[in-house]
């Protein structure tokens, strides 16, 4: 059965697109058929991230407006080849995203593969709530941080009440991926715990990924974390996290690196 | 980094910021929550409050402030308002 997933936060710049495409890439490694869908249009990214950025010919308000088909705008990944990109426009306006439009081109995404992963552009305007409209499930990615958490509790009112899923009388799904996390820190009792976090927004937890190079290098050239490093404190993050969205029951642990005493002092990774 | 640093850090919690954000945190997601879906109520109310007000005495309708606030036991509604000074009764009142 085919799962649709809106991935969404209401802040801007705490990791939405870069862990649509690890969750996505994560999902599509294990074998499932996945679309990753750009909602962000005009300001789309989910193309560069996954380094396809030059191969975009046709893009969502094309097939919405009926300028091209689904096949034609569907960019198949060249490393793992389960895994598609749907991109957003980058020269229209996100008025041309139409609320029959985004039901028709989900119903048939949702024919093609077994998870469709909606990308939401920040803030909780027209992008967001179109986004968000047809899911069957969410992950609000989160930073420890003040305005990011109070931006979530903000984006699961919407998600409860917004969505078709909500308006059937329907429990929403709502799990928590808390992104950029230093444990350090939060130790140190400068950044909130993610039992903090955890706690004031009340919904479960997917996932805690570490704050960390690897995800900026993945970035850089255009590969997902889970493929680019699949051996990365992140990429192992995400890739249980996928595993725990299609029901594994894992611990979740806090991903830190392993630091010797001479590492500690100095702030340098043992080996 | 300073190896002192990173004890006093780790054995005191007095500098640490994170309780101050968990607590203004809850603080303020109580009251956003108590308004949210409903967020044309602090609209509607402060309307119909300021009519009636407005019957009896002079208010300026940009100085009336209408707040909800929620805590573990009680709600609350808190109106804040300026009454213009009557100005004909001061006059009346030096002459």
């Amino acid at each position: 059965m085919s799962q649709v997933l809106v991935v969404t936060s209401g802040k801007g710049g705490v990791g939405k697109t870069t862990s649509t495409a690890a969750l996505g890439a994560a999902l599509a490694q294990e074998g499932q058929s996945v679309a990753v869908v750009d909602f962000d249009v005009g300001l789309r990214n989910l193309d560069l991230v996954l380094g396809a950025e030059r191969r975009v010919v046709y893009d969502l308000i094309n097939v919405i407006q009926g300028q091209a088909n689904l096949n034609q705008a569907l960019i198949r990944d060249k490393r793992v080849e389960t895994l598609y990109l749907l991109p957003a426009s980058q020269t229209r306006d996100k008025d041309a995203l139409t609320d029959e439009g985004v039901a028709r081109v989900i119903a048939e995404l949702r024919e093609r593969f077994d998870w469709v992963i909606c990308d939401s552009p920040a803030g909780i305007e027209r992008g967001a709530f179109l986004a968000m409209r047809h899911a069957d499930l969410a992950v609000i990615v989160t930073n420890p941080e003040v305005s990011s958490v109070r931006d979530s509790d903000r984006i699961i009112g919407m998600l409860d009440s917004k969505t078709e899923k909500a308006e059937r009388g329907q429990w929403m799904d709502k799990y928590l991926l808390i992104t950029r996390y230093d444990h350090a820190r939060a130790q140190r009792g400068d950044m909130l715990k993610t039992e903090d976090v955890l706690e004031i927004l009340s919904i479960p937890l997917l996932g805690i990924i570490p704050e960390s190079q690897d995800v900026l290098r993945a970035s850089n050239v255009g590969s997902p974390v889970t493929i680019n490093n699949p051996n990365s404190l992140p990429a192992k993050a995400y890739a249980e996290a996928a595993r725990r969205l299609r029901g594994e029951a894992l611990d979740i642990t806090i991903p830190r690196e392993k630091r010797n005493l001479l590492g500690m002092l100095f702030g340098r990774r043992a080996a | 980094m300073n190896p002192f640093r990173l004890f006093t850090n780790s054995f005191t919690s007095r500098n640490s910021s994170a309780p101050q954000a968990r607590e203004r945190l809850q603080i303020l997601l109580a009251h956003e929550r108590a308004l949210v879906g409903r967020s044309d109520l602090v609209a509607i109310l402060r309307e119909e409050i300021l009519k009636v007000i407005a019957k009896h005495v002079a208010v300026d309708p940009d100085k009336v402030r209408v707040k909800m606030g929620k805590t573990d036991r009680l709600s609350t509604l808190e109106v804040d308002l300026e009454i213009r000074a009557p100005s004909s009764n001061v006059t009346a009142l030096a002459s």
